[in-house]
Formats: C-alpha cells, structure tokens, sequence
C-alpha cells in the first residue's frame, strides 16, 4: 500500500506535460518581475538618489564584479565555515546534554534549572559579553553561533528521548537488548524526528543571528561584514548583492541539507511522512 | 518514592545546581585570576541592577525597547495575519505572494539592518522596521496554514446550515485557524525579541535594552550587561508565559481546540 502511493506520486511529475511545467514556472517568476519591474521604475524614476536605491542591474554587476575578483566567495565561504563550527559545536554538546537530561533524572534536575534561565534571553544579548570575554574576531563569533544553537538542540532531543515509548524499551529489553543496542535500535531512531527538528531549529536559529554577530565582532571576512562595511562607503548595490548570497544559502541549507536528510532517516524509516 | 517527594527532590537537585553555578562564578570573579571590570561578582550585578530600576534609566531603556518591539509587532500583524488569512482563501493570492515570502525569509532580518540604516537614518524606525520584518514571516505562514488546514467538514457542515460568507468566515475559518495564528503570534514575538536587541546594538540610538549591552562593551561595564541581561530574559518570560499563555486560555483551550497541558 504504502509503496504504491509512493511510487504513483512519483509518477505524476513525470508525466506532466512540459507545457504544464513551464505554466508553474511562469505562475513563480511572475511576482518577482512583478515587484523587480516596481523596483526598476522607482530606481529610474530617481525618486531616491542612485548610490541609496541602486537599479537592479547596478545590483547584478556589483554582484558578477565581486564574484569574478573572487571576494564575494571568499565572504561567503567565511561565513559558511562559521556557521557549520559554531553549529557542529552546539549539536554535539546539544545532543549530549538533551541525551543525559531525557535518559537520567539526576541529569534532568541539574540542566533543567541552568537551561531554562539561559533560553529565554534572545543569543545576540550575549554578543557583547562575549566579545569582552573572548575577544574581538573568529572565536567569540563561532562560540555564540555554538551557544545559541545549542538550546532549540538540549530541548527537542530531550523531548524526544522522552517522547519514545516506554514500551518500545521495555520489550526490547525483554528481547535481551543490552545497553548499547537499547540506545542505537530503539531510543536513537524513537528520537530521532525530534533530534532533527531540533538540529534544524538550531540551525535556523544559528543562521538568523550570524549575520548580526558579524558586524558586531569585527570579523575580517563575513557576509555580514560585507554589508557592514559596505554601509560606510554608502555601496548599495554591494549591500544589495550580499543580502541576495545571504538569501541563497539560507534556502540551500533549507533545501539540500535539512529536507535530504529528513527522506534519508525518519521519512525512510516510516516515522514522517 | 511518592510523586511528591520525586518533585521536592528535583526542585532541591535544581536550587543545589543553581547554587552551586553561582558560587563557582562568585568564586572566579573574587580570584582576581579575571580582572573585575569583565567577571564583577554578583553583589556588584544585583546592586548596579537596583541602581538602575532605581534611577529610572533601566526602566526607560526598557520602555524604549517595548515600544519597538509592539509597534513593529503590530504593523506586522496588520500585515502578515490579513494577508496569510487571504493567501489561504484565495489561490490567486497564494500564487502571488508565497514565491516572494519563500524568497524573502531565509534572509535573516538582521542582514537589513545596514540597508535600512542607509533609508531611514539612525533611530527609532530602523529598529521598529527590523521587528516588523522578523515578525511578519511567522505570522504570515501561521495563519496561511491555518485556514489551509481548517477541517473541509466543517465548511461544508456551515455551508449546509446556511451559513453566508461573512458567518463562515468569522464563526468557522477564524476560529478553526486560530491555534496556528496564536502559534504564529508567539513565533513572531520570539523572533521580534531577538530582532530587537540586534537592531538596537547595531543600529545605536541613545536607548533601548540592546543598546545599553552594546555601549556598556566600550566602557568595559560588564556589570551593566550583566544586569541588562537579566531585565532582557525577564521582559522575554513575562511576556511568553503571561502574555501568550493567557490568550491561549481565554480562547483556543476554552473554545477546547487544544487540551491543556498537564503538568
């Protein structure tokens, strides 16, 4: 049964007619020319001066000139490397302490209290402290990307470690599962849906809060250094052309890293549809 | 063991470990390994906290902030719940604006901050529009869903009892979507909170809580982050267990759409 439905729905795109496809395609670029037509007249009209509201061309070729000289990529891929320290730091501490708090009430009892005063202060109050503490640059950077992703990780993994049926453990046990295949047949895959919800809440949260802690940290190279900077010398369309990278990897890590890994574990596993 | 004592011995492990946190902190601040100006220790956080609720500037930069944060809240809510409610009503609609709010959201909104600064100058309006872009994406796909996910059943139940567009919409789709929205609401206050504080460092403008933190780094005032953090996480709870839970229980728990949770 199941299989069916899946295979049929993987059927009816590619029976489509391209004439169809191309109908989706047109219905979806449709509001962006809609609202870059706006823009266009606006910017050429010169309601705003030119260097504030720069045409959408400007944008591009500021964007094609940072590429090919190379800077563009090299903020980017700063701002990448940040991102996935900073965020491997948090799952790993995350998951652990979620894992201790959801299998050992003593372990509970003594992150609960410690977790539930830190959360609720927004991450980016912390960046000056953190500045003070460890300095101007790369490492307070990563250590507060690190620490504020790791709260949405502590929670749902504790939530999903208790979330997994008693009774799944307990007949495993029954079966004669020791420990170690206790955590890695049972309790593992039981939390799993939740363990990820948590890794993409943290990385979302991670990535909403990068951008501003680049320009507080004075970092060399970054994204949101380059836009900082850009502001000084009143470079719009530079601005412009790093807020659209900073959109580009926000939907990739949505698209390629988050939904793949959810069809490759829990969607395969039966657990999510 | 009984119930009762489980939760004494849990709240007692709980104080223990906030105890026992506190006097490693107050331990490493009176070393002198750190100097005093960056690790203060915690008599020097709680009075300079007290001075400042005293004095009043705590509670304007506090002021300041709010006012941020409602006003931008409430331009998106203005915004984003009507527009979410029509993109769910209407196809033509959902074309239209989901491929820019899909365009638009993984762009943090923090990122605008310098663009904005350039359009609108330093001050109040940067900040309040920083808010209402954080917070009008959550709400937007909240009450988007919300009506989408509104049970056809009780449509066409209305629809066969005689009821017109206005009494549909307002006794069926608006209630039925109304625990996304409230979903959406606390998303967008959450988002919001961060938003704020972000603005506020970068783009400075003499007040707010955020900017406070900032300006205290120049002069090394650790004491003052300190305490400025502590009325930040306070504001933040305030508002999602008083604020949000209330209506939750004035409405969606009452109307018994969501069971209360126990425990």
């Amino acid at each position: 049964m199941h299989d069916v439905a899946s295979t049929s729905a993987a059927e009816i795109p590619a029976a489509r007619s391209p004439d169809e496809r191309w109908r989706v395609v047109a219905r979806n670029a449709f509001p962006f020319i809609v609202v870059g037509g706006l823009w266009e007249i606006v910017a050429h009209l010169g309601v705003f001066p030119a260097r504030l509201f720069p045409p959408l061309e400007a944008v591009a070729a500021a964007f094609w000139r940072l590429t090919i000289a190379g800077i563009l990529p090299h903020h980017a891929l700063d701002t990448i490397i940040r991102l996935l320290s900073g965020f491997a730091l948090a799952a790993i501490l995350g998951v652990a302490i979620g894992f201790a708090m959801g299998r050992s009430r003593r372990a509970e009892d003594i992150f609960l209290p410690l977790v539930a005063i830190g959360a609720p202060i927004p991450g980016l109050a912390y960046a000056p402290l953190f500045l003070l503490w460890f300095g101007v640059g790369n490492l307070s950077a990563v250590l507060l990307v690190g620490f504020v992703a790791a709260f949405p990780i502590i929670f749902n993994t504790w939530t999903g470690v208790k979330a997994v049926k008693e009774i799944w453990v307990r007949s495993a046990q029954a079966m004669g599962a020791d420990n170690r295949r206790l955590f890695r047949h049972v309790i593992l895959p039981g939390a799993l849906p939740y363990i990820l919800t948590g890794l993409r809440l943290g990385l979302a949260q991670a990535w909403r809060i990068l951008v501003g802690v680049e320009m507080l940290a004075a970092v060399s190279w970054g994204l949101g250094w380059l836009i900082f900077g850009a502001r000084e010398f009143l470079n719009t369309d530079v601005m412009l052309a790093g807020i659209a990278v900073i959109g580009i990897i926000g939907l990739a890590l949505e698209k390629l890293v988050f939904q793949r890994l959810e069809n490759f574990t829990v969607v395969r596993w039966g657990m999510m549809s | 063991m009984t119930a009762g004592g489980e939760r004494m011995r849990s709240v007692r492990r709980g104080v223990i470990t906030l105890v026992v946190v506190a006097a490693a902190y107050e331990a490493m601040a009176r070393s002198g390994i750190f100097p005093s100006a960056l690790v203060p220790t915690l008599p020097k956080v709680g009075s300079t906290l007290l001075a400042l609720l005293l004095d009043g500037t705590m509670l304007a930069h506090a002021f300041y902030t709010l006012y941020r944060v409602l006003l931008g809240m409430a331009l998106a809510i203005a915004v984003g719940l009507p527009l979410g409610i029509l993109m769910g009503r209407f196809k033509p609609i959902e074309n239209f604006f989901l491929p820019l709010a899909s365009a638009l959201m993984p762009i943090p909104s923090l990122a605008w901050v310098p663009v904005f600064i350039l359009w609108f100058g330093i001050g109040n309006t940067v900040s309040i529009l920083i808010v209402f872009y954080a917070a009008t994406f959550p709400l937007l796909l909240n009450a988007w869903s919300g009506v989408r996910a509104v049970n056809p059943l009780w449509l066409r139940a209305a629809g066969a009892m005689g009821a017109n567009e206005r009494a549909l919409f307002w006794k069926v789709i608006i209630p039925g979507a109304f625990p996304f929205i409230i979903t959406g609401v606390r998303q967008a206050f959450l988002r919001a909170w961060i938003a704020v504080v972000g603005a506020e460092m970068i783009a400075a403008s003499d007040w707010g809580l955020g900017w406070v933190i900032y300006d205290a780094k120049e002069f090394l005032n650790a004491d003052v982050m300190l305490a400025s953090l502590a009325v930040i996480g306070a504001i933040g709870f305030l508002f999602e267990r008083l604020a949000f839970g209330s209506i939750e229980r004035a409405t969606v728990m009452r109307w018994g759409m969501v069971r209360t949770a126990k425990g």
